[in-house]
């Protein structure tokens, strides 16, 4: 479907960043959680209790439902700035030990 | 190890009021912010915004320009993308940074940690598409990302400054679903005569409303019932007015009822708070100048009570010639002078406030949701196993987190603290202020193992 987001000025230097092992172009030093979502991507993770799919929801680094997982660390991607070579795995509920 | 006369943690409108005038003292400011650059939500990323956000935005958020330009200071070091996760009252906070640990020291430390939103419970409030009015604002302002079909539901004058933005950039929201009523903003008419003094905010948000009425955006009041539909994602908003049931199909909803002091550092420093039932919301108790119960620990703007970005910039002020008196820096005599003026600012901007909490009420749904509601949006606990803990005999946040770790997650209470308080307040009838709130401890962001192996080893 259609990005429920629009970009008002879509211009500006693109990078490559790898999100669940496809590549996509995004701002360079944008916002993360801002361009995943201009790039309709929705949503960005299920919960390890459920597995109920989430995506972000303050924008601000409080709520912590913008979680992904970036070279093994899981990061809110709200306080994250795109940049090249980026490898972002959704995380898919439970992670089994 | 840093090391300054005063650490401001956040780099909001109170933050960098205090750090400009604090530094025109002579005093060594270290700022950290958890943002890579300075501005904090009201003002986020308004040094690079640029003309065309700038016009959506309006005056009042191109001016934090200003303030962003001040920390332009040899005395001020501000450290942005810093998630602090420990603050100590003795003057040590730590923070991580770029992957790496580190600690800083400081004579005295000022809390600007600014506002949350506050949680709004309702059913669906979990489906990706939901988000706070807030965050739709920051997408604008950080990112020039506007959400499509979108509608906004709550109460507050938030809501009306968002849609009118959203007009703005050419995109309206498809609706405002609001939940005050006509009697709310009768019963608010008796605190006008006082709020006339603030009629600058009287009259920009009348001007919002008729910029909505022009752009033909729908507008429904004393919304109840509210609930949000969607397999997988929000796909639509339900409600009941006094016209019957009504269904407004959308992509994303933006939920606003109000916005409420940030507490989690000064909680976590076990300082003395106090419920104020005007804002249905705790605040850390603050002397005139801002200072806490620790004496070189102060609060300024929203994180010490929610009065606004610009009564934020006076009370960082204040407290900045608090500490600059502290410190040998400014004489008792010039303090005070220098307060004068601050202080009568600060009651013209908080003239309206009284009207504004009373006009635009939280939303009672929000507050007592219906027992199937998610009330902890990160450990996913109804309002119903709240209620059950009560009736087992947990009388505080505390209890009921222990039983059913509502308020264990990552926000670490953040989105349910307030909800788990005034759910056992009904429960037992008794006031929120004895019902308590959770304990917060450090770390207050996460930090992983490494980085504090290495800050050990440092």
């Amino acid at each position: 479907m259609k990005p429920a987001f629009r970009d008002l000025a879509p211009d500006g230097p693109r990078v490559i960043l790898r999100i669940d092992g496809h590549d996509m172009a995004m701002r360079d030093g944008a916002n993360l959680a801002a361009e995943m979502l201009a790039a309709g991507i929705m949503p960005f993770r299920q919960t390890p209790v459920s597995g109920a799919p989430r995506g972000p929801f303050c924008m601000m680094g409080a709520c912590f439902d913008c979680l992904v997982e970036i070279e093994g660390t899981t990061r809110q991607a709200c306080l994250m700035e795109v940049t090249a070579g980026l490898d972002i795995t959704l995380p898919k509920g439970r992670r089994d030990a | 190890m840093h090391e300054a006369e005063l650490i401001i943690l956040g780099a909001g409108p109170a933050g960098m009021a205090a750090a400009a005038r604090a530094a025109g003292f002579g005093l060594s400011v270290l700022l950290l912010d958890e943002q890579p650059r300075p501005g904090g939500q009201i003002w986020r990323e308004v040094g690079r915004a640029g003309p065309l956000r700038g016009d959506l935005l309006g005056r009042d958020y191109t001016d934090g320009a200003r303030h962003v330009d001040r920390l332009d200071h040899p005395g001020i070091s501000h450290l942005g993308g810093a998630s602090v996760w420990q603050v100590d009252p003795a003057g040590e906070v730590a923070f991580t940074r770029n992957g790496a640990a580190q600690v800083a020291r400081g004579r005295r430390i000022l809390l600007a940690n600014g506002a949350l939103e506050r949680p709004m419970p309702l059913p669906g409030w979990t489906l990706p598409g939901v988000m706070t009015a807030g965050a739709a604002q920051i997408l604008l302002k950080a990112s020039g990302i506007v959400a499509e079909r979108a509608v906004l539901v709550g109460a507050g004058p938030l809501i009306y400054l968002v849609a009118a933005q959203m007009v703005r950039a050419g995109t309206p929201p498809l609706a405002l679903v609001e939940t005050q009523t006509l009697g709310d903003v009768l019963r608010a008419a008796r605190h006008l005569p006082r709020a006339l003094a603030g009629m600058g905010y009287l009259l920009k948000g009348l001007g919002l409303l008729r910029e909505l009425r022009r752009a033909g955006v729908a507008r429904f009041t004393g919304a109840t019932s509210i609930a949000i539909e969607g397999t997988g994602r929000a796909e639509a908003v339900t409600f009941t007015t006094g016209n019957g049931p009504q269904r407004i199909a959308c992509d994303t909803v933006l939920l606003h009822h109000g916005v409420v002091p940030n507490t989690q550092a000064s909680r976590s420093m076990d300082l003395p708070h106090e419920w104020d039932d005007a804002q249905r919301s705790f605040r850390p108790v603050v002397d005139a100048w801002g200072r806490s119960a620790e004496p070189c620990v102060f609060i300024a703007g929203d994180g010490a009570g929610i009065a606004g970005a610009k009564a934020a910039t006076l009370t960082g002020q204040l407290s900045a010639l608090a500490i600059a008196h502290d410190l040998g820096a400014l004489p008792e005599a010039d303090r005070d002078l220098a307060a004068r003026p601050l202080r009568a600012k600060l009651a013209l901007e908080t003239a309206a406030r009284p009207f504004l909490d009373r006009a635009y009420p939280p939303c009672a749904q929000a507050l007592a949701p219906a027992d199937e509601t998610i009330i902890c949006r990160c450990e996913e606990v109804t309002a119903g196993t709240i209620r059950h803990q009560a009736a087992l005999g947990c009388l505080g946040p505390n209890q009921t987190k222990s039983f059913c770790r509502a308020g264990m997650g990552p926000c670490q209470g953040r989105y349910c603290g307030l909800t788990v308080t005034e759910l056992l307040s009904a429960c037992h009838g008794r006031p929120q202020q004895a019902t308590g709130a959770y304990r917060i401890r450090a770390p207050l962001k996460p930090v992983t193992l490494g980085e504090l192996a290495n800050l050990a080893e440092s």
